[in-house]
Parts: C-alpha cells; sequence; structure tokens
C-alpha cells in the first residue's frame, strides 16, 4: 500500500499531464505509520506551483476540516499560499486560516501584510474580503491593525465594504472588550450612514457592543424608520428589536389610560370588535372616547412612535418569518391595544410553515393569548390539531386552545377535545385531559360537563388516560365535593384495578380528605390498602397513612385497629420519611398522657379546608420577557439578554431625535443672494458647507448633538433618511404626522378639510422608491404636487404644503415654484422683524450695565443683523407658515446664534428658544447669562411661565428667570436667566412650567460661551503663554479655508466660535512706527473662564498657502481640547 | 449570533461541522443527542435546547439535523429561519439535500457556508447573489449558467401584476423584492424580479369565502367487538372541479395498532400496508367521475384483543391542474424598462396542502 501512495507522490510531484488521481478520502494519510509524515502528499502539492494541485490540494484539506479532522499541521504550508493569484486557492486558503489562525498565531502573522495590501486594493470586493478575513483572525497581537483597518473602511467609499467594517466590529470587540471606547465611536459613524445595507449591520454591531448607549440612535431614528422597508430580512429583524427597546424608554405607554380601566381578560372583548378595521375615522373616535373616558390628562402619542408603528406594520407580510416574529413582538410590546389586533393574522400564517417555526411561534401566541384573548379568538379553528403533527406542538396547540377557550366556544373546544383522547399519542391525550381540567376550572358554566367526562374516561381501557383523569379529576372535585360524593364513590372502586402511583394516590387523598362524603366506603378502602401496604410504592404508602389518620380522626371506631396497624407496618418500613411520617402522626393523633397540646388540634390540621388547586397555564407572565426572544422560549435570561424596560412615567425630551435640515437652509442661501451673508456667522456658513458633501463626517455629527434644532425650522419635518427621493417623502411625511397631531391637540383651530387629505397620502409620500422606479413615479407625484398647491392657495399655507414643496424644490426640477415659495412667506416676515428689532432695543437698554466695557473687535459687530434677522423669518416662514404671519421671535443679533429649547409642536403652541448673549450676568458675576425668548403661537394665553425642579450636575447653579404672569396668545416675552456651569459643559435639565404643561428642556452650552472676553496686549499675552506650556497647551495644524484666509474673516470665525476678545498685535511697540505687516501674521485672543477664571489663550498663526497652526492654552485641559475642535471647525469649513 | 453549525444524520453521526468563531467542540452535539433518545419520534426533538454554556437550535430537514450553536441572545425564529434558507440553497444548488450530496460537495458547502454567515450574521442568503459568488457544481453548472444568462437582462425591469379580486386574499406575504405599500394602496403587485425561480407571494384564502374541497371521501371503517376482523370501505369522489381533473391521489394512513393484516382490494391503483407501522397508503392517480375509486375489504385484528377505540385518519394529496380552487386570477402582467417582448405565461395549478379527514 505504502508502494503504491508512493507512487501517487511520485506522480503527483512530476506529473505535467491531467490531475493526478488521490485517494478521495484524505485521510488515507494515515497510512503512513508515522505521524511526521502525515499529509506529505499534501504539502507537497502545496509547495508546487500549479493552481490545481494546490486547489486540489486545498480542496481536500478543507474537506478534513468540514469532517472535523485536525488539519493544523499544514498551517505553514497554506500559510504560504496566502498570496495566491488564483481567487479559487485563495477562497480555500481564507477559510483555513480562519479556521486556525488561532492555534498559530505565530505563523498567522505571516500572512497580515497579504490583507494589508488587500484593504488598500482598488477593488471594493477585495478591500471588503480582505477585511473579513483580517478581522476573523483571531490573533490579540493584530488587534491594533484591525482597528485602524475597521476606521478606515468605516469611511470607505463602497457602502459594502463599509457593512463589512460594521461586521469586522463585534469580531474585534469579542477579541479585545478593551477597545469598546474606540468600537462605539465607530458604531456612531456608521450608525449615521444612510445605506440600507450598512444599517442592519451596524445595528447588529451596536447591540453586541454597546446595547445600552441609546442616546446613539437618537439622531439615527427616524432614519432607520424609514429606511427600514428596504434593509435585507436579517437587519430588519435586528433593528427591529432594538427600536423596540428604545421605543420603550423614550415614549409613553399608550395604553396607559386604558390599564387604568383594565379589568383583566374581561375588557378583551370591546377591543376586538374593532381591531380589524383599520379606518382612521373610527380611530379617531376611539381616541375622542378614550380622552373624554380618562380623567388623567389625555395622552397623545408621539409622532415618532406612531412613525416607528406605520413603518414597520407592512413587514407583517414578509415572507421571513423572523421578520413577521419582529414586528408581531413589537406591536404587542409597543402598540395601543386597538391595534395589537393585525398581527394575529400573520402569526396565525406562520403557522402553516415548517415545523420548528411552529414551535416558537405557537410558543409567543401562547404568551400573547393569555393577555389579548380576543386578539386569537377568530383564529381558532388554526389551532386544532393534526394528527400527522409532532407531539410538541399538539401540546403547544392545545395550550393555546385552551387559553382562547371562554363561554362561548367552549362546547366547539370541547368537541375538538373528544376527538383527541382518541388519539394514539398517549403524551398528547395525557395533555388534553390535562387542557380539559384547565378549562373546566376556568369556566364554571362547563365544569359538570367536563367532569362527567372525565369519569367517563376512568373506564377507558388505558391505563395511563385513567390515571391522568383521576389526577385532573381531583384537583376539579377539590373546588365543590359535596355534590360529588358519587364520583368519589367510583374512584374508590377503581383502588382495585389501577395501578399508577399518581392516581391511586389521588384517589386516596380524596378519600381522605372527603371522608365524611362517602362514610361507609372510606374504613372499607382503609382495609384494603392495609392489606396491600407492604406493595406499594412511596407516594400511595404516604398517602394511606394520610387516610388512615383522617379516618381516625373521623371515625375512630371503626378504624381504629386498621390506624394502629397500618402506623405499625410504616414503622419498620425501609423508607425513613414513611417512617417519621408514622411517628409523627402517631403522636399528634393518639391521645397518651404525654401528648402534648397539639393533639387537641389534630383534626383541625388534617382536616382544614384546602384551597383548591389553580389550574395556570405556563405561560403566564411570560411576556416580561420580550417576545420571540430566546429568553422568552426558555423562560429563563440567556446570556446577552437585554431587559425589556418600562414605560417611562414622563416621555423625555422628544426633540432629541430633531436633526438639522440642511437643504432647507442651502435654498434659502441661494436664493437670498445677499452678499453679507457670506460674512454673518460662521456656524451658519458652516451649515451651508454641510449641505454639499453627500455624508455627514463624524465630527459634524457630534456638533448637531449640541447644537441641534438650529434653524428655525418646523423640526418634525426635518427628519432625513436614506437616498434623496426617500428623504423628500419621509419629509413630507413627518410633517403630516406632526400636523395630524397638532389636530388632536388643537381640534378646533384646524380646518377639518386639512385632516382627509393629508391622511391618504403618507403610504405613498413616505414610500422610497428606487432610482430604477423615478420615472415612473414622477408624473404621479407630479399630480399630487399640483393638488396639493391648489389647496394651499384657498387655504392658509398648510404645513404639510410647505414641507412638500421642499422635497419638491430639492429635486430642482420646479423653479417656479421654488421662487414663488420665496415670495410669499418673507415679505410678512420682514415686518415682524422690523417691529421686533425696536422692541429688542429697548430690552437691551434695560440691561445696560455700567461695570463691564466689553472690548469686541470690531468685525464681530453685526453689521448684517437686519438682513440675517429677516433671513431667520424667511426659514421660519417657510415651515412654519401659520405662525410665520405672527409676529416671529428672532435673536438679537444674528452673531448669536439661537438654540431651540422647546419645539412649537412639543410646547402646544407654544416655542421657547434660547441664546447665549455674552453679557455678563448682572446678579452673579460667575454665571452665563442666557436670553430666553418666548413665542406663544396657540390661540390661547399661557400663564405663569416659570422654572421648576431643576436637575444639575453638582456643583453648577441656576438664577431662575422672573415668571412670567402672562403671555397673550401670538405675542412674544424675553426673560434672562443665569448659569454657572462650572466650565463645563453639562446640561441643565429644568422644566418649563406653564399654568396647564410642564415640559422638560435642557440648555447644553457651545464650549466657546463659557468664557468672557480679556483684554490684554501682547506681551501680558506671552508672558502669560509662556507659564501654560506642556499639558495645557494644545496645537494643531489646519489649512484654512478658502474664504477665510484674511484678518477679518479669521477675526470673525474666532471671535463667532468663542466669546474671546483679539489681542491687539503690536502693541508693545505703540510708540514706534508700525511696523510693515508681516507676511504671514499672527492673530491671539485672550479670555477667561465665566467660572474659574481661568485664562484662555488662542493663538492662530498663518503660514504658506493657506496652512495654519492653532494653539489654545487654557489651565482647564477639558475646555481647551473642545475649544480646539470648534475653533478648527470654524476655520476649516 | 450563530457560532457553529453540525450537520447529524438519522443515525447520529456528525458528518459536517463549520465554526464561524472560535471553534466549538462537537462533545456540545451530546446535549442534542441525549434529547434525541428522550424524543419519541425525530421531529419530537425540541428545536432549541439550553445546554450550560451554549443553546442548541435545530431543524431537520431531510432526515438531517442541522444543528446550529449559539452563545447568547438571539430570536430562534432567526437562527431557525436562516437554517431553512441553508437547506433551500443546497437544495438549489445540489437539486437535492441529502448526506451524500453534502458529502460529494463538500468544497462548495463549506464556500456556501462562508458566504452565508460572517462573524454569525447573515450575509449573503439571496440564491442569485450567491450563484454569483460561488457556481454550482459541474453537472448542474451548465444548465444554470444558459438559463441565468438568459434572465441576466431582467434586473431592470419592473412588474406590476394586477390581481382580480384582491378582497379575496385574506392574508399575504411576500417576497422582499415586492413593493408592499404599491400592494397596500393600489392593489397591485410592483416588483423587480430576481433571477431565477422565486415565490413572489403566498396567500392565505379567509374562511369567509368558503372554498368547495374539490374531493370528498366516503367511508365506513368498522371494528366488531368480539371478532378478529374489521370492515374497511373507502370512496372518493371529486367535487366541483369545474370539469378538471383531480390527479395524482394518494391516500395514506396510520391504522390502529390492533390491526394485523389488511386485505383489500382497490377498483384502480395501487396499495400497501405495512404490518410493523400500520401504515396503509393507497396510490390512485386519477379520480374518475364516472367510475369512482374505492377500496374495499376485511382487516385481520389481533386475536382476542379489544376493538381499537380510535378511527384512522386519512391524509389526501392530490392536484388538479389549470384550476387555481382558491378563485384567484392573474389580471394582468405589465413589464416596463424592457425593450424585449417578453414570453408572458400562467399555469394554475390546484395541489393539497395538509388535507386530512377524520373518520
Amino acid at each position: 500500500m505504502s508502494t503504491s501512495s508512493a507512487f501517487n507522490d511520485e506522480k503527483g510531484g512530476s506529473s505535467s499531464v491531467g490531475e493526478p488521481e488521490y485517494g478521495h478520502d484524505p485521510a488515507s494519510g494515515g497510512i503512513f505509520s508515522s505521524d511526521y509524515k502525515r499529509h506529505d502528499d499534501l504539502k507537497e502539492m502545496l509547495d508546487s506551483n500549479k493552481d490545481s494541485l494546490k486547489l486540489e490540494a486545498m480542496k481536500r484539506i478543507v474537506a478534513m476540516i468540514a469532517r472535523g479532522k485536525n488539519a493544523s499541521d499544514l498551517f505553514p504550508a497554506v500559510v504560504k499560499n496566502v498570496a495566491c493569484k488564483n481567487i479559487e486557492v485563495k477562497k480555500l486558503v481564507y477559510v483555513y486560516l480562519v479556521r486556525y489562525a488561532e492555534e498559530q498565531q505565530d505563523l498567522a502573522l505571516l500572512s497580515i501584510s497579504t490583507f494589508q495590501r488587500g484593504l488598500k486594493d482598488p477593488n471594493q470586493l477585495i478591500r471588503a474580503s480582505a477585511l473579513r478575513v483580517l478581522s476573523s483572525i483571531r490573533v490579540t497581537i493584530i488587534v491594533p491593525i484591525m482597528m485602524l483597518a475597521i476606521k478606515e473602511a468605516a469611511s470607505d467609499m463602497s457602502p459594502y465594504v463599509r457593512k463589512t467594517a460594521a461586521h469586522a466590529i463585534p469580531k474585534l470587540y469579542s477579541l479585545d472588550p478593551e477597545q469598546k471606547d474606540q468600537l462605539i465611536e465607530v458604531i456612531e459613524k456608521l450608525l449615521a450612514d444612510k445605506t440600507t445595507l450598512v444599517a442592519g449591520s451596524v445595528v447588529m454591531a451596536f447591540e453586541e457592543v454597546c446595547p445600552e448607549r441609546i442616546d446613539l440612535i437618537h439622531k439615527n431614528y427616524r432614519k432607520l424608520c424609514n429606511l427600514l422597508i428596504d434593509v435585507e430580512e436579517w437587519g430588519q429583524v435586528v433593528i427591529i428589536n432594538m427600536l423596540t427597546r428604545y421605543a420603550r424608554t423614550q415614549f409613553l405607554n399608550p395604553n396607559i389610560n386604558e390599564s387604568l380601566l383594565e379589568e383583566g381578560g374581561g375588557g378583551d372583548k370591546k377591543f376586538y370588535a374593532s381591531d380589524e378595521d383599520e379606518d382612521e375615522d373610527e380611530e379617531k373616535d376611539k381616541k375622542a372616547e378614550a380622552v373624554t373616558m380618562a380623567k388623567r390628562k389625555p395622552y397623545v402619542m408621539d409622532p415618532d412612535h406612531r412613525l416607528l408603528l406605520r413603518n414597520t406594520k407592512p413587514l407583517l407580510q414578509s415572507r421571513n418569518a423572523a421578520v413577521v416574529m419582529a414586528v408581531a413582538q413589537l406591536y404587542f410590546h409597543l402598540a395601543p391595544k386597538a391595534e395589537v389586533g393585525v398581527i394575529a393574522k400573520a402569526l396565525v400564517r406562520l403557522l402553516r410553515s415548517h415545523s420548528e417555526v411552529q414551535y416558537v411561534v405557537l410558543q409567543n401566541v401562547a404568551t400573547m393569548t393569555i393577555k389579548r384573548r380576543g386578539m386569537f379568538e377568530p383564529y381558532l379553528k388554526s389551532f386544532y390539531i393534526r394528527s400527522t403533527d409532532p407531539t410538541q406542538i399538539k401540546i403547544l396547540k392545545l395550550e393555546v386552545l385552551t387559553n382562547l377557550a371562554n363561554e362561548t366556544n367552549i362546547s366547539t373546544i370541547l368537541r375538538e377535545f373528544q376527538t383527541y383522547i382518541k388519539s394514539m399519542d398517549k403524551d398528547f391525550v395525557a395533555a388534553t385531559i390535562q387542557a380539559i381540567g384547565r378549562c373546566a376550572t376556568n369556566i364554571g358554566e362547563v365544569r359538570d360537563t367536563c367532569l362527567n367526562g372525565l369519569v367517563q374516561l376512568l373506564s377507558n381501557r388505558d391505563e395511563l388516560v385513567v390515571a391522568e383523569s383521576v389526577v385532573v379529576i381531583k384537583k376539579l372535585l377539590q373546588m365543590q365535593p359535596e355534590k360529588h360524593s358519587d364520583i368519589i364513590k367510583h374512584m374508590a372502586k377503581l383502588t382495585d384495578n389501577i395501578q399508577v402511583p399518581m392516581a391511586r394516590a389521588s384517589i386516596l387523598w380524596l378519600i381522605g380528605e372527603y371522608c365524611e362524603h362517602v362514610p361507609k366506603i372510606a374504613p372499607d378502602v382503609l382495609r384494603k390498602m392495609a392489606k396491600s401496604f407492604t406493595n406499594e410504592e412511596d407516594i400511595v404508602k404516604l398517602q394511606i397513612i394520610n387516610l388512615a389518620a383522617k379516618l381516625y380522626l373521623t371515625n375512630s371506631k371503626q378504624t381504629k385497629l386498621l390506624t394502629q396497624y397500618v402506623l405499625n407496618l410504616a414503622k419498620y418500613d425501609q423508607n425513613y420519611d414513611i417512617r417519621d411520617r408514622a411517628r409523627f402522626i402517631r403522636q399528634l393523633i393518639v391521645p397518651t398522657e404525654k401528648s402534648g397540646a397539639l393533639s387537641k388540634y389534630a383534626k383541625k390540621l388534617f382536616l382544614a379546608l384546602k384551597p383548591a388547586p389553580v389550574l395556570e397555564s405556563p405561560f403566564k407572565d411570560r411576556d416580561h420577557f420580550q417576545l420571540g426572544s430566546l429568553s422568552h422560549l426558555l423562560n429563563a435570561k440567556a446570556g446577552g439578554y437585554q431587559e425589556l424596560p418600562d414605560w417611562p412615567e414622563a416621555a423625555p425630551d422628544p426633540s432629541v431625535r430633531n436633526v438639522e435640515v440642511f437643504a432647507l437652509l442651502e435654498r434659502v442661501t441661494t436664493l437670498t443672494s445677499v452678499p453679507e451673508w457670506t460674512k454673518c456667522s460662521s456656524r451658519e456658513k458652516r451649515k451651508e458647507k454641510k449641505v454639499e458633501k453627500p455624508f455627514y463626517s463624524d465630527s459634524e455629527g457630534e456638533s448637531g448633538a449640541t447644537e441641534s434644532a438650529d434653524s428655525e425650522s418646523d423640526s418634525a419635518s426635518g427628519s432625513e433618511s436614506g437616498s434623496e427621493d426617500s428623504r423628500s417623502g419621509s419629509e413630507s411625511d413627518e410633517s403630516k404626522e406632526a400636523s395630524e397631531s397638532e389636530e388632536e391637540e388643537e381640534e378646533d383651530l384646524k380646518t377639518k378639510k386639512n385632516k382627509e387629505k393629508p391622511l391618504k397620502k403618507p403610504v405613498q409620500e413616505s414610500e422610497s422608491e428606487q432610482s430604477s422606479e423615478e420615472e415612473v413615479r414622477k408624473p404621479e407625484r407630479k399630480s399630487k404636487q399640483s393638488k396639493s398647491d391648489s389647496e394651499s392657495e384657498s387655504e392658509s399655507e398648510s404645513e404639510s404644503e410647505s414641507s412638500e414643496s421642499e422635497s419638491e424644490d430639492s429635486e430642482d426640477s420646479e423653479p417656479e415654484l421654488k421662487k414663488k415659495k420665496k415670495g410669499a412667506p418673507s415679505k410678512p416676515a420682514f415686518k415682524a422683524t422690523k417691529k421686533d428689532n425696536k422692541k429688542e432695543k429697548k430690552e437691551m437698554s434695560l440691561l445696560d450695565l455700567d461695570d463691564f466695557e466689553p472690548a469686541p473687535s470690531p468685525q464681530v459687530t453685526p453689521v448684517n443683523s437686519f438682513l440675517s434677522n429677516s433671513l431667520v423669518t424667511d426659514l421660519e416662514g417657510l415651515s412654519l407658515s401659520d405662525s410665520a404671519l405672527m409676529p416671529a421671535t428672532i435673536a438679537p443679533s444674528s452673531a448669536l446664534k439661537s438654540y431651540e429649547l422647546l419645539h412649537r409642536i412639543t410646547g402646544e403652541g407654544l416655542s421657547v428658544e434660547y441664546c447665549f448673549s455674552r453679557q455678563p450676568f448682572i446678579t452673579d458675576a460667575n454665571m452665563v447669562a442666557v436670553q430666553v425668548h418666548f413665542t406663544n403661537n396657540s390661540t390661547s394665553d399661557t400663564k405663569s411661565l416659570h422654572m421648576e425642579d431643576v436637575k444639575l450636575q453638582s456643583g453648577m447653579r441656576v438664577k431662575e428667570f422672573p415668571e412670567i404672569e402672562l403671555l397673550p396668545a401670538g405675542e412674544t416675552a424675553t426673560a434672562v436667566m443665569g448659569i454657572d456651569f462650572c466650565d463645563s459643559t453639562q446640561t441643565a435639565n429644568f422644566q418649563l412650567c406653564t399654568h396647564t404643561r410642564k415640559f422638560f428642556v435642557s440648555i447644553q452650552p457651545p464650549v466657546g460661551e463659557l468664557m468672557r472676553p480679556f483684554f490684554m496686549t501682547e506681551n501680558e499675552f506671552k508672558k502669560e503663554q509662556g507659564q501654560l506650556m506642556g499639558m495645557n497647551e494644545i496645537t494643531e495644524k489646519l489649512i484654512l479655508d478658502v474664504k477665510c484666509r484674511n484678518e477679518h474673516a479669521i477675526v470673525q470665525k474666532v471671535t463667532t466660535a468663542a466669546n474671546l476678545s483679539r489681542v491687539p498685535c503690536g502693541s508693545d511697540k505703540e510708540c514706534s512706527t508700525p511696523p510693515p505687516p508681516p507676511k504671514y501674521p499672527v492673530y491671539r485672543f485672550a479670555g477667561r473662564t465665566v467660572t474659574s477664571s481661568s485664562l484662555v489663550l488662542v493663538t492662530v498663526a498663518t503660514k504658506d498657502q493657506g496652512a495654519a497652526q492653532l494653539t489654545v492654552n487654557c489651565e482647564k485641559m477639558v475646555i481647551g481640547t473642545m475649544l480646539v475642535k470648534d475653533i478648527l471647525l470654524a476655520l476649516t469649513q | 449570533m450563530i457560532h457553529s453549525l453540525f450537520l447529524i444524520n438519522a443515525s447520529g453521526d456528525i458528518f459536517l461541522e463549520k465554526h464561524w468563531k472560535s471553534v466549538v467542540s462537537r462533545s456540545v452535539c451530546d446535549y442534542f443527542f441525549e434529547a434525541q433518545e428522550r424524543a419519541s419520534e425525530p421531529e419530537n426533538v425540541p428545536p432549541v435546547i439550553p445546554t450550560p454554556h451554549h443553546y442548541l437550535i435545530s431543524v431537520l430537514r431531510h432526515r438531517i439535523y442541522f444543528v446550529a450553536v449559539i452563545q447568547s441572545e438571539v430570536p430562534p425564529l432567526f437562527v431557525i429561519e436562516f437554517l431553512h434558507r441553508v437547506v433551500d440553497t443546497f437544495q438549489d444548488y445540489f437539486g437535492v439535500c441529502t448526506e451524500a450530496a453534502i458529502k460529494d460537495n463538500v468544497v462548495v458547502v463549506y464556500e456556501l457556508l462562508e458566504e452565508m454567515l460572517d462573524n454569525g450574521f447573515p450575509l449573503a442568503t439571496e440564491s442569485n447573489i450567491l450563484k454569483e459568488l460561488i457556481k454550482p457544481p459541474t453537472i448542474l453548472r451548465t444548465m444554470v449558467n444558459t438559463i441565468t444568462g438568459l434572465l441576466m437582462l431582467l434586473p431592470l425591469r419592473h412588474s406590476p401584476l394586477r390581481t382580480r379580486n384582491p378582497r379575496l386574499l385574506d392574508d399575504v406575504s411576500f417576497h422582499p423584492c415586492v413593493r408592499f405599500k404599491r400592494w397596500e394602496a393600489e392593489r397591485i403587485l410592483s416588483f423587480i424580479p430576481p433571477d431565477g425561480n422565486f415565490r413572489l407571494l403566498s396567500y392565505h384564502v379567509s374562511s369567509q369565502n368558503l372554498v368547495a374541497i374539490p374531493v370528498y371521501v366516503k367511508h365506513n371503517i368498522t371494528f366488531r367487538e368480539g371478532s378478529s376482523q374489521g370492515r374497511f370501505d373507502l370512496t372518493l369522489g371529486p367535487k366541483q372541479t369545474m370539469g378538471k381533473v383531480v390527479e395524482s391521489v394518494l391516500v395514506s394512513s396510520q391504522l390502529p395498532r390492533g390491526v394485523l393484516n389488511a386485505n383489500l382490494n382497490p377498483s384502480q391503483g395501487t396499495y400497501t400496508f405495512d404490518p410493523v407501522t400500520k401504515l396503509l397508503s393507497w396510490d390512485v392517480g386519477k379520480i374518475n367521475p364516472q367510475k369512482l375509486p374505492s377500496l374495499k375489504g376485511t382487516m385481520s385484528l389481533q386475536a382476542g384483543a379489544s376493538k381499537p377505540d380510535e378511527n384512522p385518519t386519512f391524509n389526501i394529496q392530490f392536484k388538479i391542474q389549470q384550476m387555481a380552487i382558491s378563485g384567484l386570477k392573474v389580471n394582468r402582467l405589465d413589464m416596463y424598462g424592457e425593450k424585449y417582448k417578453p414570453f408572458k405565461g400562467i399555469k394554475y395549478m390546484t395541489k393539497a396542502g395538509k388535507f386530512q379527514v377524520r373518520t
């Protein structure tokens, strides 16, 4: 044999024609006697320079791996081929490498450089596969390399590579959990990705690495909702499960009012009646009804909550059972009771799938039927059992049928059960008998019928059936024993035949317990049992002792001797439990001189009234686990299970999900063509830039979090998502949602006409279309557009209309419309601005301060305040069409950026903004002055506006603004409050209260507002700077934006980003003639932090071709770092 | 998510293993074998088995257990659905999904599994994408190549399909290529078909639209007390088939344990009775309305045993060509974005699913 294989070897090595014949079984290597020579043939093939030989060898090796055979000794030979040109060979080498790299770490390192090269390949597939393999090699040494690769791939052009990066994140995390923080950064970045390809994978990574960081989801929530339908199936499951958890933390319980009225299972009927009908009208009626019913404050569903429900619903029709289940559990946990019904049909459909699918679905249905029985009642017949169903399915179906049983359907169900009892599957029959017992306990009307049926089963030929019946009857009889003495008699007779210990024990217990109902038979039974005592099973013996004791207490005349006899037998039993019991009982019941006080109570002890057992479903209360989860199925917490949180008492701030609308700003900037605009404010300018970029970079996303609802545009309409096309859809969708919810609040205000139209549209508009369909869709959309346009002309501009026109504009197809839009709302806005400006000035004079001489550089002073103000109102006019006619609130100066504190929608008409006025706060010099503007957009007056319940980080202080007694409808007001932020960007959270409502709001300062200008000379500056070196100095190189390479621009940018004053250059040489301006000037700025008066020194040194170096010296390193970031951003964009 | 996969055949051999993360020893399958022993029937092995360190989630198809090893929380249906997708893919690639087919194509199987999961999370599960990445084995390859060549143009097109009387459809589920919203709004199926065969939609007809079952069964099966003989009489007939022939009729039944043998006489077709498993199977063929097929005769029972208390249940399979018993009709098929004129055709067929008659 060895010769023949040696021959093969030779041939393999030298043959140049055709493929050599090899034994198919790679284990044939085993024919060599020594291990040393094992796999030599394979090694030789791998070393050859023929791809076909290599491929053959690799195929055989992979076959070995597949069979679980050890092929690790081939590692050196295989790893050499990692750079093989042949793609087939390469693929298999990768398979091998991933399998064995962990065992051969050092050798595996040899392959790393190949993958690093692959990461730079122009072909996206090669980049992706390189990253995939690299991240699958579980070798700790390469963690830094993996990290780098992941970071790079996360910003790759190709979404496929980015998807692979998302996949790699959990791999690296499991290899080295220390990398968590860095990985979270990558996750955050990828979460902002707008392609459906990435969405599922990154959420999966999120769930594995940082499921607790729910805050990362806020900004992406609406996008995820809108992308969901186009994500691949597996990603859908992960996203839906995650969003279920998210929603539980962010929204209010939609059933909060009902849960007060709920009375167990009885209330189900009413809700079922309407679950088929999805009519919006009816829904509204119901809502109104609920509102009037509940004396508590009316529940209004958050539009984002509604968005989730609406966008997941179509997925109930997915072919993928896991997706359907995910949506079903989402609805079960999140939807208003009246809407949950839709999931029943879909779940019932899954019952026609594979038996494993049925198994899981039935478990979940069983849990659901306990809480929401009515939902599945119409599908009762779908749970009927086929004789071919596997037993485990049969038992689950029985469970569901039992849960569904009620007075009306019980006769049908019992008839069905009757046929099941005839089944040949005895386990199933036993379960059916148990089920009948449960029906009997739950439904009083059929108790006697069931009992009779079960008694008939006592004469069944199958002993198991009889035994099971006895056990169930025992439980039933405990409910009304007096009525059923004949049944007890009947069962007493069974002791002659029935052998199943449990059944015998049950009968004996019954007779003992109710011996007074069968006074003649009971002693006779004891007599028979005494006879057979020694041959009984232990549980039966124990019950014989019990029976004896009970009879002795009630009928000692007849049974005294028998009891003595039984107790004596038991005294010498082999089982010590029985011996103990006998001794104990003897002491208790037989009166002796020594017997204690207890024996007086023996009768009470033994014959106390025992409560009837409650026959409960094993699925009761299982819904505290998230349905569809592994933990729910096992009814035990599985590793990595994320608890489903309880609904919050009060909804957290919904504005965290707001996303800025960049497109809107862009349009305005292009339209207004005001030259000063470019100078206006660095922040706004930054934004202008942003729109041109297809994707938001990481840092922007971060700054977005603090800037939040920067623009005046309706934040609800501002969600962005996916492709451009789908964004336009969702935008209009959103705004409709907003208008809808508004209608609920101010029903009298809104016209009813408006109501009907938007209701129908979202379905089509929000549909995210693929580009191929674009052509077909456009005409349709246009016609719809024109419809809504005409509508808008007749009425005052409705919200849905305005935002819809935006979506239209964004396609850049209707320039006319654009102009029209611009013309209409801006005019009244202009007037409003003028009026407002006057007001503002007056208020400013009140704040006139003498002890402070601000040292603003002239550049900062806004020359363009009027124009930019009008722009702000312009924006407002576009999105908040109604309120634009009212006097709008604006920032006092364009240089100061306003932030939204309370949105008009969430504030129920009250909108609040704030800005950092950069004036010192009069009462406390350590506080930052925050100017707050209130606008009452509603039709009713708002009274007693004040702050309450201020929640601060330690050390922070707040000086509340004085209460505003009355804010009439349509009016605005301004107030100033002071906040001591303790030189940190922590948020100040508090409640804004009106006479009717409370709103949770928060203020978070940009780092630049935490300081005030400080005047110093260049010399002083340099001296101070010299003392703030080392850790206190942060330097960054940058390339200045083309537009800000002159002095004017740079100074303006810096002073807008941070409240600093410019250090006059060369002021130390006042006397001498001014030197010629240096070629590369250096700009210096100085300030002190508000609380601790720490110096903040900023230096911008320009260099050749727009290069520059930014230096910040500050004692407070955190402030320094953040400031560098902000200024860097201001200067580069 | 999915850590490892083990394929186990009917005799309890692990014949393939694949790991997506660190290797999990195959000894973990011992817990599966224990559960298998406890189960009376192969299909009664619980799909989810907890073990001290892992969870085993399995599906049984073609007498092969596909056992996935899970380490932490994951929706069980997610894994089950994925495993079924794996089986479907194997079937698609090798024509059958048997132990022999998997062993013969072990390299392709391995490559497929590698592509379908990355780190335990599904990556590519669509057959058309997979076929671009991994070629099916040689015999099928040539065939598939020509077919895909033909269909290569299809991804561009977009076809709305109108169905008549959508009210009829009580419940539908779709292939992901269908645009859900269009269906909801206009009851038009608009989709871009993927390559190859695929199931566009499945529907369920509500019980309100009573669909007449096209076959009826007349039976008379009696066991007499004390006698060792039982009478067996079964007749099938068509019902409301609009002149279409009911064909490929197959009746099977599990007879009571007391039946020793059956001596029956079919008017057409052939029947078999396995005295060990007590499985009766009658291959009827077509039902001729003029001459109804019947199966009559006697059963011999265990002597002295009392009569069985249950009557057998009959599983009936059948097909009807050119008719959709649900009344579903495809109204029209439009195609957009393609210049060529396609051949359109529709073929209706009714096939019994799980149809049981209790006696």
